[in-house]
């Protein structure tokens, strides 16, 4: 060393300054964080002009969900293979003009329910008498999903059973009963999905079905003939379950049509969402898949082309767990929220803000930038379900987030053996038999939730304890809807293992809204895949109908804008799936629209 | 993981064949040009990296401090090899979100050789030091690479192969054969002890972080002992650290034990050292202080 002690001394006292400045720092952020998340009605109130209060045993319901138990031979890692199933689905069964909720129970002959709303703030379990309660018997398999869709153009909205097992259609009698219909629509006998979302692909006026397979269809969860069923690696994976198109061919049969049709992959998918991102009028395909890439059907016109690593979408693998579109800068485009995996100095994937490039909002330019970070919605925990909403009604678009995996024992977790046989090859992660036992321990359970209030200038904060969020139940479907049917939207989440909570929306009177509640005639009678982009003071914000979104789960299919103080509407342009356009004048604030397609 | 793993004959006898001349033992950037190369591999057949930006911005600042502190320490531009390695290391194994960790890392990582130092010798591995650092002090904002190289065997046998090549002809692969046969022998004992599957207890060494620690980290000259058996005796050490850290559930278990085992052994052997000048017994000069690498 040439230079004497002085210099030596301030180089050791820079290095010691550069370990210390970035852990002081993240202590004092910690501790900011903790302290801003004191809840107080009127104070959530005046700085964020909403809250949540957790009402599910006041209106009624009393729902616990439970997880499968599927075949001794998983016994050791039972938690991690039976995670899933807790869904929820908002649906206007009886077409009444309030949002009932349907939610699906996993265990071998538990009861799922579908709740119906007494309009009066209370709900009523009525799935047994329409019999789409009792879907989880013995040899059938058991439910991970719903999603509703009117796909014979009745009025009336039927309902499609996601299962490991089984798949069912049941057919919606007018509101006073369910006829399962499986046999009838030509479903396969068994798969192993665990996404699925009505979209009319083709644009014939129909609603097609579009499902995700998860572990592959050949196995029977229960009675397995192998334990070679995990996935063969933990980014790479494409040992999964197969995708099905099922295209309605208008006489209440289906023709499963995704090889002819350009949708071939076997990755694990968790969750799926469908919209118009090419502005070519049909709706493309985003899938999220578990253990590896996501994947972007684009669709060319009733024929699909992958395109996620063209678009940026698809190269870098994570935990793909949540599909959800919104326009978070008001400017007439989706962004896609992905949710995955992060875990303080274990394994942080990010969650995926997936925010289309200026410049390419058709065809081959399509290109997609993941901001997730920049706009401060990138750590969710063991994220699952995630929705987008106006909660405060300032007019734009907010992100409710679910979290949290395996919650059991608080002192101990499986994070070490998780990791260890993670990052291994293929046949030592593929079989079962391998992987360490679960022995009562955690992973990434008891997380805090997130709800990040968009600020409209380019940042999300997370006020979720601040405004009554502070659940830690293993979240995994959240669904929005206004189901007081007072301009708020309220939020439901399901959880794994854990009650259905209905989280109410207490919004700031002086916070603008409007609704619309579109009919298809020439489109789909549900108008699944309609966009509706509203115009107002200077900006604007688009919006579609959608027919499954999230992760296993489907908001209602009305539409909600806040408008902010003193909006002034110009107007309201709607793009149906048949291709018409139709605008909307004289637009007034606080009031639910019925638009009827134009004939 | 920061130095080439090479020695550098102060004479060659005789002058190999020019295609033999890349993996000689003098050509110290052998190593460098095959870590890139799994870099490479990697991101474009998998997309390892965080983002190519990140990467670039743990190498940069690696070879920037270095630039900076071998002039002022040292009054020379040095030879970046070494800083080079320092900074892809950190860039392909921590995992964050966020871009200045990548910055703060490589950073450490060649300030530590200038800081920590005894008897004008740096003893901790620099990569090692800098990831072990931040993994512990923030673990909110960084992790390391876990899960990435796709889980196949294809990939697993390429690196195995050109690793093992490469560290052979370096001659440090008596360190990684005694590190690879001892974590084997004790994972079949821990298996026993926690009662869980032994291939379980396999798994880490057939993922993408253990192929960069047995072949770069762990095979450093500047901060492995010098004699043949020590370093054995080192690797084995090393092996057997992280299996008591591992019984505790310690995620960079292996990383943890470099962290101990290195600068111990190292200090150890000065000592001896020093004793052995002082009696007259001095024995030849260690590999790693007669490597010839520029270093403080």
């Amino acid at each position: 060393m040439k230079r004497g002690p002085v210099a030596r001394i301030i180089l050791a006292i820079f290095f010691i300054g550069l370990i210390a400045v970035p852990v002081i720092v993240s202590r004092i952020s910690a501790k900011k964080k903790a302290d801003a998340g004191q809840f107080n009605e009127k104070e959530a109130l005046a700085r964020y002009g909403f809250y949540f209060t957790e009402v599910s045993k006041q209106a009624g319901i009393h729902f616990i969900h439970e997880a499968p138990e599927l075949d001794p031979k998983l016994a050791a890692i039972m938690p991690e293979v039976a995670s899933m199933g807790a869904s929820v689905s908002i649906v206007d069964y009886n077409q009444d003009g309030w949002p009932d909720i349907y939610v699906t129970n996993s265990r071998e002959g538990s009861m799922n329910a579908l709740y119906r709303n007494n309009h009066d703030g209370t709900f009523t379990d009525v799935a047994p008498e329409l019999g789409i309660a009792d879907v989880n018997k013995p040899g059938t398999g058991v439910s991970m999903g719903a999603v509703w869709g009117d796909y014979d153009n009745d009025g009336y909205p039927d309902l499609f059973l996601i299962k490991w097992g089984k798949p069912m259609l049941f057919h919606n009698d007018h509101g006073h009963g369910f006829t399962d219909v499986s046999g009838k629509a030509g479903l396969p006998k068994w798969m192993n999905a665990s996404t699925a979302l009505w979209f009319d692909y083709d644009r014939d006026g129909r609603l097609d079905l579009f499902v995700g397979g998860y572990y592959n269809e050949n196995i029977d969860l229960w009675h397995l003939k192998t334990t070679k069923i995990m996935p063969d690696s933990f980014e790479y994976a494409d040992n999964g379950g197969r995708k099905y198109l099922f295209h309605n061919l208008g006489d209440g049969r289906f023709q499963e049509v995704s090889a002819q049709v350009g949708i071939k992959s076997r990755r694990w998918a968790l969750a799926s969402g469908a919209a118009d991102l090419t502005d070519n009028g049909y709706p493309d395909l985003f899938v999220a898949n578990d253990y590896g890439v996501s994947e972007l059907y684009i669709n060319d016109g009733g024929h699909f082309h992958e395109a996620g690593e063209q678009t940026g979408v698809g190269f870098a693998p994570k935990s793909g767990m949540n599909v959800a579109f919104g326009d978070i800068f008001n400017q007439g485009k989706y962004s896609i929220y992905v949710s995955n995996i992060s875990e303080p100095g274990i394994l942080i994937q990010g969650n995926n803000m997936w925010v289309p490039q200026d410049g390419s909002s058709s065809g081959k330019s399509l290109h997609y930038e993941n901001l997730a970070r920049d706009l401060g919605v990138e750590l969710g925990g063991w994220s699952f379900g995630a929705q987008f909403g106006d909660f405060n009604n300032d007019g734009n678009l907010d992100l409710f987030l679910t979290n949290g995996y395996i919650s059991l024992d608080r002192d101990r977790s499986y994070w070490y053996d998780f990791a260890k046989v993670a990052g291994g090859n293929s046949t030592i992660i593929g079989d079962a038999r391998n992987w360490p036992a679960f022995d009562g321990r955690s992973l990434s359970g008891y997380q805090q939730k997130r709800v990040w209030l968009n600020d409209g200038a380019g940042k999300f904060e997370d006020v979720a304890r601040a405004v009554g969020v502070t659940d830690t139940h293993d979240g995994r479907a959240v669904a929005v809807a206004d189901l007081w049917n007072n301009g708020a939207l309220d939020v439901v989440v399901a959880n794994q293992n854990g009650p259905l909570l209905i989280y109410k929306n207490h919004v700031d009177p002086a916070e603008k809204w409007i609704e619309f509640k579109l009919q298809g005639t020439k489109s789909n009678r549900d108008a699944i895949g309609a966009e509706l982009t509203l115009y107002w003071n200077g900006q604007e914000q688009i919006q579609e109908v959608e027919g499954g979104c999230g992760f296993a789960a489907q908001n209602e299919l009305r539409l909600h804008f806040g408008l902010g103080k003193h909006p002034h509407i110009e107007k309201a342009v709607i793009h149906w799936p048949s291709g018409t356009l139709q605008t909307l004048n004289s637009l007034t604030p606080d009031r639910l629209y019925h638009i009827k397609e134009p004939e | 993981m920061s130095d080439p793993a090479i020695a550098i004959p102060a004479q060659p006898r005789v002058k190999p064949p020019d295609w033999k001349s890349w993996l000689t033992l003098n050509n110290r950037y052998v190593p460098p040009v095959f870590i890139t190369l799994i870099l490479l591999a990697g991101q474009l057949s998998y997309g390892i990296l965080e983002s190519y930006e990140r990467t670039l911005l743990a190498i940069g600042t690696a070879l920037v401090t270095e630039l900076i502190l071998g002039r002022i320490f040292l009054g020379k531009w040095l030879n970046l090899a070494s800083a080079y390695i320092s900074g892809i290391s950190v860039g392909i194994l921590l995992r964050s979100p966020a871009f200045w960790p990548y910055a703060v890392a490589a950073a450490l990582a060649i300030m530590s050789k200038y800081v920590i130092r005894y008897k004008g010798r740096h003893f901790f591995n620099p990569s090692n030091f800098a990831i072990c650092t931040v993994l512990f002090l923030l673990p909110s904002s960084v992790a390391m690479l876990s899960i990435q190289w796709g889980n196949n065997m294809s990939s697993l046998i390429v690196i195995w192969v050109l690793g093992s090549i490469i560290i052979w002809r370096v001659n440090r692969f008596n360190i990684t054969l005694t590190y690879v046969a001892s974590f084997l022998f004790l994972a079949v004992i821990r298996a026993h002890v926690i009662h869980e599957p032994v291939l379980s207890e396999i798994s880490p060494l057939t993922g993408p972080e253990y192929q960069l620690f047995i072949f770069f980290m762990i095979t450093d000259p500047k901060t492995t002992v010098g004699s043949k058996k020590g370093q054995c005796l080192v690797a084995f050490l090393v092996a057997l650290l992280e299996m008591f850290f591992r019984l505790d559930q310690s995620v960079y278990a292996e990383l943890y034990a470099l962290f101990w085992i290195g600068p111990i052994a190292l200090l150890i052997e000065m000592w001896i050292n020093a004793r052995r000048t002082r009696s007259g017994l001095a024995s030849a000069p260690t590999l790693a202080t007669s490597s010839g690498m520029a270093h403080p």
